[in-house]
Parts: structure tokens; C-alpha cells; sequence
């Protein structure tokens, strides 16, 4: 199942990547497009390095919004308010034509930047308090307040834009440009005001650091405390809204959320620790924003929010399948090791239970001696394996010196096999009778729920079921394994 | 909000607040969207007593912690921590909230969550230093988790997160503490160490009020019982207070009308429109 979706997930984004190139090859107003076509070494590292005069602001201004969006993104996923980063950006929008038409009304530059944030930074925020106000008055829940919130909003400003650009003629006005970014009309000025934010951006992560670890993690708690949740929660928010205006002339606003988003959750595959987290989110960010805006510069026609989000996404998918903390793969591995050490440990444990049935009593020492042959249908009998498995099962374990094959399917303990087999015998009984004295479970149910712990009982519960059991009066030989609790041999 | 109107005759009798006591509560009505919860809550407690609350689901125990620490807002009465107001009494009050109230995935080690119990003395911005990170591990290993202050809070069992907490509340070094259900669904070693931590405190002469849900255990862990249904039943010591008939009353279906009556307010106020 798992091979299944990861083929289906290569096979969207490998869609992605190159369909983009089809689908915005008509509109491309977008693309940090430079002029030639093939594209020389020397230039591309001009472009990387932010040599490159023509690119050179756009892929700085890219960077940095990467990063702070990354930097105050983790705590925004970890206060659980993702999706009100996305109502907010959408609610923006009526705040393009509106300033646009009330600036142009008002005699002035229409696109006169300032302006252009106000407005968007006032609906950005009318909007958020709606969708607080909806979910505090009425009885409908916050992720559906959201969704009418940035759907009405995003109409609205819809419709408002087609006012605006009738009323001032054609689509001459570019106001389209903040729906899906425009990296390539980045200036200098912009630039400046990107890292403007970003830096008050990571004062703010810096100062407030212990004071967003506790409102993400127990707000509550940090309300009994006195601290003013609600003015933490808006401070962040106000810094979430200043990247996001920032932003959306670069990546836009449908898709400025992402720059929040994927690389938090990116980040999170990687590490246990908050700090540590929000530095790699940051990375990630920058890094996303870097490569982009590259891209974007190095194909033509391609737009740089839509790349920025695309490398974003490659890096999330990379994480969530190699990273150390919470990956797939790390997870896969040690669920596989685990599986193959519990299987070795029930070999032997065949081995020495059949062994046990020859020998009289608990007479371990002539262990030698007697060592039971066995040979594989014999073996297939205690357990439900399949020949295939255990074949495999009896080569490794041959390898590991703990079984020894003696020609022609036929196989017995070696005495370092012997010793580890006891041991998990043992293990296994002194569950077995702990079940059976102190958990009252029947005796012909123990074996199998034995059989799951035995693999996992460390040295420090041993000692505290050798206690226990003793308590209780049931003899617990010092080193040798206990007789059978339920009398049957395995697997019958 | 005229059904409310006992809360100006709260305020004129509120003169009964003695400053001796950790906790008192007059006539306190909590609400949610105007739903009366628990309703004329009248308490005043002794001091260095271990008090626990009980009474069925839905009887109000975390509403009346959550209240007195102003998280949720009263609908009418007064609450007093020695005295004063609670947001002048704040570094007198501990907390534990319930377990499930936060995400155990969150990316801190037990260190740092039993740390946040120093950010009230800390102030803004100052960073965690030495000296709250050494009062941390001295919490920790007072619940015995000494070894665990740097694992990430997931791989903490149940019991052991539910240990963290009770750090946390430790290192906050208050008077009076408010522990919502520490008990609830935990190991036996853990029962056993929020015990002696319980012991421990009432011996350096701490105040503490459990919500608790196991009536076996009340008589052998707490001085002092409140039977809360909806609004104080009994309340007294365990010895006295702790007996079929309260326990009976405080179970037993006997509040149906105060319950209706609470649904009649709640209709009336959402206009009569919603049936519940």
C-alpha cells in the first residue's frame, strides 16, 4: 500500500513539474524571466550567487520571505493555526482594489506600494476577526467560519478587482499580479522591505520565544499564569500578517500560505526540539525561496511562487520519508528490525522448547548432548511459518552462530544459541505466570500473549517479575528456565 | 440577564473573605453560553488540607478549577486566593491542567515543559537559565523522572506525562495548588508517586484540590471532600461528609430539575430556536 501511494505522490508532482511548463507557458506573468534562452555556466552562477543585476533583488527577496515565512510558520502549525493563515491572505484581497481605487480617486498613484499594504493589511485583518467572531457568537465551528470567511472575502475582492480595472481601463493596472505573485516587478525598494520584516520577524521569534513555546503548547495553562494569551496570539499573528503583505507580491495570495505551512512541517521530520525546528524551518524556507526564484529565472516563462511552493513540497516529501524523527523510512526500518529479531528469538525458543521435551526434568547441564535435531517439516509443525521464511530465518541465524545446520534440511542449537534461547524461554515463562497469578488470565491464553512481550522485557522488569513472582510464592530458579506454565508444547 | 440579578446581592455579602483561608468561593454561577454548569457555589478552605472534588461526569469539577482560575468567566460571585482577587495572588497558585488538554507530539523535552513552570517568575522575554533549568530537574526528580528530562514528551508513558505535569505545578513552588484529574488513567507507580507528592506537600503545609474520580481512594488520600453536583452537596472532612447519603445524593438522578431548568436558560437565551 505504502510503494502504491508513494508512486501515486511522484507521479502528481512529476505531473506538476512538467505540466507547469504547459500550463503557464500562455499567462507566465509571473516568471523572473531573463532574456536569453540557453543559459551559459557563468550565468548561472551569477544567478545563484546574486551577481546577476537584473535577478539579483528578486532571488535576495525570495530568500528572506522563505525564511521568515518558515521562522514564524512553525509556530503558527504548532498553535494549530495553519488554516488561519490561508483565511488571512485570502481576505486580502478586496484590499487591492479598494486602495487602488480610493488612491486613484483621491488623485494619487494607484499603485503607490504603501497604500497598496494598508489596504491589505486591513482586510487581512477584518477578516481574521470575523472568522473569530463567528466562531465566538454563533454555533458554527472555526473551520467552517474560516472557509466562508476566506471564500467571501476572496470574491468579493474578485469582483471589486474587475471594478477597479474597468474603472481605470483594460488590465493595464496589473493588479492581478497579488492573485499569483509576481516575482519578476521586484525592485530594490521591495527587497528592503522584505528584510525589513524578516528581521522583525526573528526579533520577535527571539524575544518571544519562551512566550510562543508556551501559548502553542498549553495556552491554558499559560493563561493561569497570567500571561496575556490573547496578545500573544494577535503579536503573532501581526507578524504572520507583515510576512504575508510582504509576500504577496512575490508568491500571491493564494499561494503565500505554503511558504507557512510545508516547511514547518517539513522541519518537524527532522528534530524533537522547538529551536532546532524553527532554525531548519527557516532553512528550508530560505532555501526554497533561493532555488525558486533560480528556476524561475532560468526558465522562461516560469512563475516563481508556483516553483518556490514546488522545491518547498520536494523538500517535504524528502523529509517526511528520510528524516530521523518521525520519517517513514526511519520508522519502516526499525519496524522491520524489530520484526526479524522477534522472529530469530521464537527459532530459538522452538528449537529449545523441543530439546526440553527430551531431556528429564530441568537437567540443562547435559544440554550438549542431547541437543535436539530437527529438521525443517519438523520445525514447521510449532509454529505457523512458511517454508520460504524459515529457510531464510535458519540461514541467518546460522550466519549468527546461534543455529547450525547439520546437512540434508536438518538443524540444532549451538551452545551460544543455546544460552540467548534460554534466556528468552525464561522470559516468556516468568510473563506467562505473572499473567496467570496477578492478571487472572486463563492458562491457555498466556502463550500467545507471552509471545509479543517476551521480546521486549528489559533486564530492570525481569528483575521486577522475579520479585513479584516471588512474592507470590511461585519459584523462580535463579538462572534456569522455569517448567512450563501451561504444559503444552508451542503452537499446539 | 435578568435571571442573574443574585449577582449585585453577591457583591454586597462579600464581605466574607478571611484572609487565613487559600480559597474562598461565594455564591460563584458558572456558565457556558449561558448554560448554567454549577450554579451558587459557596466554599471556604482550610489551609494545608488535601481536598478532593467528586461527583459524576458532567457535575461541574473542572468547570469550578477552570473558573476560580479565571479561565472560563463566572456568570456572578467572587473568588478570593487568601483574601485577594486571584490576579494579585497568582504566584500563590499552581496548576495542573488535565492530560488531554494538550498535544503530547508537541517538540519539547519534559525539561522544557516542567520549565514553563518558572515563566510567571521569569517575566518577559528573559530566557530559561541555570538556575530555573536546576529547579526543573529538582521537580523532575522529585516525581521520578530524573532520568527522563531530556526525551521528547511523546515517548513519555501516559503516567509518565501525567508526572510532568505534576512537576511543572511543583516548580511553580506555590500555596495553594489546583490538580484537575492527576489521577485519571495512570500506572500504578505513578498513582503512588502523585501520592507522596500529595503527603509531601500537605506536610510543608500546602493546600491542594484534586478533582478525583475513583471514591475508593477518597477516604485514604484526602482530608477534606467536596461532593460537587451541579452545586455543592457536602463539603466537609472525609470522616464526616464522606457517606452513603451524600454519596447517594450526589449520584443518585435527584437534579433533573435544576438540569431542566439549566436547558429551559439555554433555550431562552439562543432565542428559543435550538433544541437540545
Amino acid at each position: 500500500m505504502n510503494k502504491m501511494r508513494l508512486f501515486a505522490h511522484l507521479c502528481l508532482f512529476a505531473s506538476v513539474l512538467f505540466g507547469g511548463q504547459v500550463l503557464y507557458a500562455g499567462g507566465g506573468h509571473g516568471s523572473v524571466s531573463h532574456p536569453e534562452d540557453n543559459m551559459s555556466w557563468g550565468e548561472i552562477f551569477e544567478l545563484v550567487f546574486f551577481l546577476d543585476l537584473m535577478t539579483r533583488w528578486v532571488i535576495l527577496s525570495t530568500t528572506f520571505l522563505g525564511f521568515a515565512a518558515g521562522l514564524i510558520g512553525s509556530f503558527l502549525l504548532l498553535r494549530k493555526r495553519s488554516l488561519m493563515g490561508d483565511a488571512l491572505s485570502h481576505a486580502m484581497l478586496p484590499g487591492v482594489p479598494i486602495a487602488f481605487i480610493v488612491m486613484v480617486a483621491m488623485g494619487g498613484d494607484g499603485k503607490w506600494m504603501p497604500g497598496l499594504m494598508l489596504g491589505v493589511t486591513v482586510f487581512g485583518l477584518l477578516g481574521v476577526m470575523m472568522v473569530m467572531a463567528i466562531n465566538r457568537y454563533t454555533r458554527i465551528k472555526m473551520d467552517a467560519a474560516m472557509g466562508i470567511v476566506l471564500s467571501v472575502f476572496f470574491g468579493f475582492g474578485l469582483g471589486l478587482m474587475k471594478v477597479a480595472e474597468k474603472l481605470i481601463g483594460g488590465e493595464k493596472t496589473g493588479l492581478r499580479h497579488y492573485i499569483y505573485g509576481s516575482a519578476a516587478t521586484i525592485r530594490f525598494e521591495d527587497c528592503i522591505s522584505i528584510m525589513v520584516v524578516s528581521l522583525i520577524a526573528v526579533l520577535s521569534c527571539i524575544l518571544f520565544y519562551k512566550e510562543f513555546k508556551l501559548l502553542c503548547f498549553d495556552a491554558s495553562f499559560g493563561r493561569s499564569q497570567g500571561w496575556p494569551t490573547g496578545l500573544l496570539d494577535l503579536l503573532m499573528l501581526l507578524v504572520v500578517t507583515l510576512v504575508t503583505v510582504v509576500g504577496l507580491q512575490t508568491v500571491g495570495i493564494i499561494l503565500v500560505i505554503a511558504l507557512f505551512v510545508i516547511p514547518a512541517a517539513a522541519a518537524r521530520f527532522w528534530t524533537h526540539t522547538l529551536w532546532k525546528m524553527v532554525i531548519i524551518a527557516s532553512g528550508i524556507g530560505a532555501f526554497s525561496g533561493w532555488i525558486g526564484s533560480i528556476v524561475s529565472a532560468m526558465a522562461e516563462r516560469m512563475p516563481a511562487g508556483a516553483i518556490i511552493v514546488i522545491v518547498a513540497s520536494i523538500v517535504f516529501l524528502l523529509s517526511m520519508f528520510f528524516g530521523p524523527a518521525k520519517g517513514v523510512l526511519i520508522r519502516t526500518l526499525m519496524k522491520r528490525r524489530l520484526n526479524r529479531q522477534v522472529a530469530r528469538q521464537h527459532l530459538l525458543r522452538a528449537f529449545f522448547e523441543h530439546t526440553e521435551l527430551n531431556l528429564d526434568g530441568n537437567d540443562t547441564e547435559a544440554f550438549g548432548a542431547k541437543a535436539t535435531e530437527l529438521s525443517i517439516d519438523e520445525l514447521l509443525k510449532s509454529r505457523s511459518w512458511n517454508r520460504s521464511s524459515l529457510k531464510k530465518l535458519l540461514r541467518v541465524s546460522a550466519v549468527a552462530g546461534t543455529v547450525a545446520e547439520l546437512g540434508g534440511d536438518v538443524f540444532r542449537l549451538t551452545e551460544a544459541g543455546f544460552v540467548e534461547a534460554e534466556r528468552h524461554v525464561r522470559n516468556h515463562r516468568l510473563w506467562e505466570m505473572y499473567l496467570i497469578t496477578h492478571a487472572d488470565i486463563a492458562a491457555n491464553h498466556v502463550d500467545r500473549d507471552a509471545d509479543m512481550v517476551e521480546h521486549i522485557l528489559g533486564e530492570q522488569l525481569v528483575r521486577r517479575l522475579e520479585i513479584l513472582l516471588e512474592a507470590e510464592g511461585v519459584s523462580v530458579p535463579r538462572g534456569g528456565v522455569p517448567k512450563n506454565p501451561h504444559g503444552a508444547l508451542i503452537g499446539s | 440577564m435578568g435571571l442573574f440579578s443574585r449577582k449585585r446581592i453577591g457583591q454586597v455579602l462579600s464581605n466574607e473573605h478571611p484572609v487565613s483561608s487559600p480559597l474562598t468561593i461565594h455564591d460563584m454561577t458558572v456558565a457556558y453560553h449561558r448554560k448554567p454548569v454549577i450554579w451558587d457555589i459557596d466554599l471556604t478552605l482550610p489551609e494545608g488540607h488535601l481536598i478532593g472534588i467528586v461527583g459524576p461526569n458532567g457535575a461541574g469539577k473542572s468547570t469550578l478549577i477552570k473558573a476560580c482560575l479565571e479561565l472560563i468567566p463566572k456568570a456572578s460571585g467572587e473568588v478570593k486566593i487568601y483574601g485577594k482577587p486571584y490576579a494579585k495572588q497568582r504566584d500563590l497558585v499552581g496548576y495542573v491542567p488535565q492530560r488531554e488538554s494538550v498535544d503530547w507530539d508537541f517538540p519539547v523535552s519534559a525539561l522544557d515543559v516542567v520549565a514553563m513552570g518558572t515563566y510567571a517568575k521569569l517575566g518577559w522575554c528573559k530566557p530559561v537559565g541555570k538556575k530555573q533549568r536546576r529547579a526543573a530537574i529538582e521537580a523532575l526528580d522529585q516525581v521520578g523522572l530524573a532520568d527522563f528530562a531530556h526525551r521528547q514528551i511523546s515517548q513519555l508513558s501516559g503516567g509518565q506525562q501525567q508526572r510532568v505535569f505534576l512537576a511543572r505545578a511543583l516548580v511553580q513552588d506555590a500555596e495553594l495548588y489546583f490538580m484537575d484529574e492527576p489521577f485519571a488513567a495512570v500506572d500504578a507507580a505513578t498513582e503512588k508517586a502523585i501520592v507522596d507528592i500529595l503527603k509531601e506537600l500537605k506536610r510543608r503545609g500546602k493546600t491542594v484540590l484534586v478533582v478525583h474520580h475513583d471514591l475508593q481512594t477518597v477516604p485514604e488520600y484526602f482530608d477534606d471532600v467536596i461532593l460537587l453536583n451541579m452545586r455543592v452537596v457536602a463539603f466537609g472532612p472525609t470522616s464526616e461528609v464522606f457517606t452513603k447519603e451524600n454519596l447517594q445524593k450526589t449520584y443518585g438522578g435527584k437534579l433533573t430539575l435544576l438540569d431542566e431548568a439549566a436547558q429551559a436558560m439555554f433555550r431562552v437565551s439562543q432565542g428559543g430556536r435550538k433544541d437540545e
